[in-house]
Order: structure tokens, then sequence, then C-alpha cells
């Protein structure tokens, strides 16, 4: 019953740690790898969870993470009963611009099993920013690569001038637009 | 929401393309995918419309009415009922008119003989001399704006049976528009709202029909899938209607993602445990809304984690079948029950206007 929080670990010098949480591993994976396969100028480290909390024996091993990714796949009902359950163990200032949610398969509404709705009050009440992507096709996972990276790079503090924060209400000021 | 991603901004209507009904979209190209900024863009889903559910900032609040029994002379529409209909939206029919219906059944079925002239053949081999029968149907309207429906018939006359003048009716298809009123506003007073068509017999047949009639009245048709979203809306609403005979048992076919061989899960439910469940969860009679949907799938999905260990929330929901109607995720549908034939249509009708809009 361990609740995540952003601030109880040192960071580590230029690098950045992001967290996946997710029912589907494949796609997980697949996104991780087109992570890694991107330039950048900092060391990365992706962890896969498919659910929260995250076992407790490890935790004296785990490092800061900077940022986390919740990933909901639109066919599938489970994988946002699933966030939602997780989402208990994420502590009130992981919200402060250090969590994203990332909507999956949205080139598929015919196949659609969530509700648009539940997706919209998710993010009024955990106050985060909504990513739509299909991650099966792999021009839009690569670019969803690249916006998650920018992402992680700003909240591990590598941008100088821009904080989570900051750019976490800059994004939910452009949804509301 | 254009019908599979395809390109949104076509005029209603106005293309002159070939009769080409799009795929439901199950696949995985670039064409199906959907802007993203089109979906985060708007603050509400685009298909909010949908079941006549218009979300609140935060979903939940509204409604959508139950189906109520209708008055239609049971005899008349008999003919629709336990047959697999395909779904189809079609856009709105330009100088479309009942004078004419005649006239119509004479052309539609010169244009088929002259299809034939071209090499066009659906039975090789089988001269078939092919009759067409264009008619209203008067009885299938929601309200007094509605337009009556029309039902195209095509009949088989083989030679050798032509003395004795047998027909065969080889392929029927109808266009209806249940309550599209509510949905439909501002149209030009040239066009006929019949959003739905619904066909039944062999697609080569729905293509030259359908080829025919996006010719002569400027109109375009896709394929009406129905998303597992609104599959179990209509699981939900049409277990809370009542059923005079003994009722058959509720299903739900549930497909498996993500495996080598397709895998299906059957759930029959006893309709009167089904409408007990429904019951509990109803807080308003007359009226549902998305919350009670989700604790009624969830409830069942529960039931069956418990049995089986296994998540049916993870896995797509294909096909429902209840005592009122069964319809697939494919835009299948059959309907079962005459008295609620009128409330089926207008659930479906307003999923193919949402489609076109």
């Amino acid at each position: 019953m361990s609740v995540l929080r952003p601030f109880d670990k040192l960071p580590a010098l230029n690098s950045a740690i992001l967290l996946l949480v997710g029912s589907d591993e494949g796609l997980q994976q697949k996104l991780a790898e087109a992570m890694l396969r991107e330039k950048k100028s900092f060391r990365i480290n992706i962890r896969i969870a498919t659910s929260l909390p995250l076992p407790s024996e490890g935790d004296h091993l785990r490092p800061r993470i900077d940022l986390i990714a919740f990933m909901i796949d639109i066919k599938s009902k489970y994988s946002l009963r699933n966030v939602e359950a997780s989402l208990a163990y994420v502590d009130a200032s992981f919200f402060l611009g250090k969590v994203c949610f990332l909507v999956t398969g949205v080139g598929r509404l015919n196949c659609c099993s969530v509700e648009m709705s539940a997706i919209w009050k998710l993010r009024e009440v955990y106050s985060s920013p909504v990513l739509f992507c299909e991650l099966e096709l792999e021009g839009i996972r690569v670019a969803t690569a690249q916006r998650l990276l920018r992402m992680l790079e700003i909240c591990a503090g590598l941008i100088p001038g821009v904080s989570a924060l900051y750019f976490g209400s800059l994004m939910s000021r452009s949804a509301n637009f | 929401m254009a019908a599979a991603g395809g390109p949104p901004s076509a005029p209603r209507g106005l293309t002159g393309r070939g009769f080409k009904p799009r795929p439901a979209g199950n696949g995985v190209g670039a064409g199906t995918v959907m802007e993203p900024r089109t979906l985060s863009g708007t603050g509400r889903p685009s298909w909010g419309l949908l079941l006549a559910r218009g979300h609140g900032p935060l979903g939940f609040s509204s409604s959508s009415q139950l189906l109520p029994p209708e008055n239609t002379d049971p005899q008349r529409i008999a003919f629709l009922l336990r047959k697999q209909w395909t779904l189809y939206s079609v856009t709105p029919l330009y100088r479309f008119s009942n004078a004419h219906l005649k006239n119509y059944s004479r052309l539609l079925s010169a244009f088929i003989a002259a299809e034939r002239q071209k090499g066009w053949a659906v039975e090789v081999g089988v001269e078939l001399d092919i009759k067409v029968a264009v008619s209203s149907l008067p009885d299938l309207k929601g309200s007094d704006q509605d337009h009556a429906a029309i039902l195209v018939e095509l009949f088989s006359r083989s030679p050798a049976s032509q003395k004795t003048s047998e027909e065969k009716l080889i392929w029927s298809g109808w266009f209806c528009c249940v309550c599209g009123d509510d949905f439909f506003e501002n149209v030009p007073e040239d066009f006929t709202c019949l959003p739905l068509f619904l066909t039944n017999g062999a697609e080569s047949y729905t293509a030259i029909v359908g080829s025919w009639f996006q010719k002569t009245f400027d109109c375009c048709f896709h394929r009406l899938a129905i998303s597992p979203l609104n599959l179990s809306w209509m699981a939900a609403m049409w277990t809370g209607c009542k059923v005079d005979k003994t009722a058959s048992a509720m299903e739900l076919i549930f497909s498996v993602p993500g495996l080598l061989q397709p895998l299906d899960i059957s759930y029959a439910i006893h309709p009167e445990d089904a409408k007990a469940l429904w019951d509990t969860v109803q807080k308003t009679p007359g009226e549902i809304t998305q919350e009670e949907v989700d604790i009624f799938m969830d409830c069942l999905y529960s039931h069956f984690h418990r049995h089986f260990k296994i998540r049916l929330s993870a896995a797509k929901l294909v096909k429902i079948s209840t005592a009122i109607a069964s319809a697939h995720c494919d835009g299948i549908i059959k309907f079962l029950q005459s008295q609620y034939l009128i409330g089926v249509l207008k659930l479906l009708t307003e999923l193919a206007i949402s489609q076109i809009q």
C-alpha cells in the first residue's frame, strides 16, 4: 500500500524517469521502444507497470519518478477501470503537472467501449492533460513518443524556466478552448 | 463524425463517385485515424448526440427515452421481423418524390438490365429476369414529420417458371426515418431525409441498387457499424422492455483481442434475472443514463469474473441478442418484436444521423 510521491527522493543527474501504467503491456513496450529510439540530450529510464500500487519491496531501488502516463485503450473498458483504481495510489502533489492520460485507439470509434465523457471527467477531476493517439500505427506512435519525451524533459526540470506545474496549467488552459 | 474517418467535409450527397459502401472501419489503416484534435479540441465528443444523451461537462447527467410500445399494425410489418438486415447510413436524397415510385421501379429495373448487359453477373449461367418494385411503407413512422419508409424489392422470374408467373423475392431493402426531425434541422427543401437503409440479400444487388440511388438522388451510402458502447446501451434498454411471451435468453457475445486465433465468449443470462438486475439499477422509469448502463454492464462483468476469472470488460462486445432484437457490431440487426420495431428504428436512425453529420 505504498503511495507514489514525486519528491521523496533525490533526482539523478541529467536523467528523467517515466512510469507507464496500463493494462496492455504490448503497447507499452512498443511505445517505450519508440521513445528510446528518439534522439535526446539526457538519459531516460522507462518503467512499465500494469497497475498501481508498485510492490513496496523494490521501493528503495526505485529512482524518483518524474512523469506518470496512464494508458487507456478506448476499446477496452477494463483499461479505464484499471487506471481509475490505480490513481488512488498516486500522491496528490503528482497531479501538479506530473501526470498525463494517454488515450489510444482513437482512430476506431466504431470499436469504442469507453464513454468519452468518462475521459473528460478524469481530466477535470485530476486536472491532468489528456493525449490522444493510436499506438498501433507507427507514425502516430513516433509522434506520441516525441510528445511524451518533451513532457518528460519538462517534468524532470531539464528545461530552464519551465516547470511541470507551469506546463500543466498551460496544457489545461489550451484544452478549454 | 465521418464514417470511418472519411473526408468529413464532403457536401451531403453531392459526390459523384461510384457506389462504394465504406467498410465499418475495423482495420488499422492510415485512413481510419481520426485527427486527435477533433476530439481534444471541442471539449465534448463529436458523437455526443448519440442516443439523445447530450453530455454535460462531466457526462452522466442526461438521459435517453425508453422505447415505448408502439401501435403499428403487426400484420403489415411482419415481413421485416426475423430477418438479418445490414445497416447503412444515407445522406439526404435530392429531389426524391413519393409520387414517382412507379417510375422509379421502371427506371431501376432498366438500370439493372443495362448493368447486366455490361457484364455484371450475380449468378453466372442463370438467366434471371429481374423485376423491381418500389413501394411506400406508411406504417414505419415515428412522427408526422417523418417521411414514409420506402421499400425496394427485387424479384426474379426464371424463364422456366415464367408461364406460371412465379416470382421469387431475391433482395429487399428499405429506407426509413423515425423521429428524424429531432436531429435533422434545416434540411433544404428539395432534400428528403431517409438516413437509415437496411438490406437483406446478396451484396451485389445492394451495390447496384445503391449506385442507382446515388446517381439518381445524389446521395452517399456508408456501412453503419454499432460500437460496443452503443451495443451495451441497447442491451440495457431492451432488457427493461416488457415482452408478452416467454422471452428467450439475453445473450452477449464478446471477442477477445490480442490472440492469434479468434476466441469468442458467449454469455447468456436468463431474461428475468437480467430484468431484475436492471430494475435495481434503473432509478427513474422511462429514463436511462450512461451511469446506469455502466453499472448494469459492470454487474454482469463482475458476476462473470467471479465464476470464470475472465474480465469481460477487457474484451470487445460484438453482438447482443435480446427478446426485442439482436444487433451485431458490424451493423447487422434482426428485429424480433413488432411492437418495439419503431423504438429500435428510432435508435438506429439516431446512429445513422450521427454518422452522416
